[in-house]
């Protein structure tokens, strides 16, 4: 990990255009920016969802997060990169991950920025829960994913 | 050899705990170890430990691995992946 990263674990609402989240440079010709946000939904008995509610393992999760820049910056020449993800509740359409990056050229930035997202949602501890209008809550857990050592 | 367990999500639910502290007096332990010994104590959560990888110390391990005294045990069930 390059010092001027920014991994955060916040339990406040993510704002993209902070200035803590700014991976502008000189030496940076495109920026890729990416928000995960809580897509509404409703339930086989028309009960619609009001809120995803996110756990993480902190210290677990701001470390798999480092492996995950580090692994980027193997393939492409990221400047800087800024990986934001919330816990606690966040409601439809909010942004409960940023992932920010600079790279020389735009094409690397939007691969860059592909690979963060889709390999954080394999490897990095924090889980959801879904919040529903009546009340109940369900922990999402996938049948199928990646096994990481069995 | 005491170990710290950190359970999340619905395993914490299906617990009741959010942390366990264990003590084994027969050495060596492995993490395949600790998790039979969870299903046993804990039968409801048979399932769901199948389906969890395992990290000590915040760093993923097989369920091979051997634990030493203070180490931490996380157990991590399936992160929610979303849909693509």
């Amino acid at each position: 990990m390059i010092d001027n990263d920014v991994i955060l674990i916040t339990d406040s609402p993510i704002a993209a255009g902070d200035s803590r989240f700014d991976v502008s440079d000189p030496s940076a010709g495109g920026i890729a920016m990416f928000l995960g946000t809580t897509r509404g939904e409703r339930r086989s008995d028309g009960v619609e969802l009001v809120a995803l509610d996110y756990e993480a393992f902190e210290p677990m999760a701001v470390a798999e997060i480092r492996k995950l820049l580090a692994a980027a910056r193997d393939r492409w020449p990221i400047v800087k990169a800024a990986v934001v993800h919330r816990v606690g509740r966040v409601n439809l359409a909010e942004p409960s991950v940023l992932i920010a990056v600079s790279t020389p050229h735009r094409g690397e930035a939007f691969e860059a920025c592909r690979f963060l997202i889709d390999e954080l949602k394999k490897s990095v501890p924090i889980w959801k829960k879904e919040v529903w209008a009546d009340g109940r809550t369900s922990w999402i857990h996938p049948e199928t994913g990646e096994v990481k050592f069995e | 050899m005491r170990i710290t367990v950190r359970l999340f999500a619905s395993l914490r639910d299906l617990v009741g705990q959010h942390e366990l502290r264990l003590e084994f007096s027969h050495l060596p332990v492995t993490v395949a170890d600790v998790v039979h010994f969870l299903g046993v104590e804990f039968p409801k959560t048979s399932s769901m430990l199948g389906r969890c990888a395992t990290a000590v110390n915040t760093q993923y391990v097989s369920r091979e691995h051997a634990l030493a005294d203070g180490d931490e045990l996380a157990l991590i069930p399936p992160v929610s992946g979303g849909r693509r």
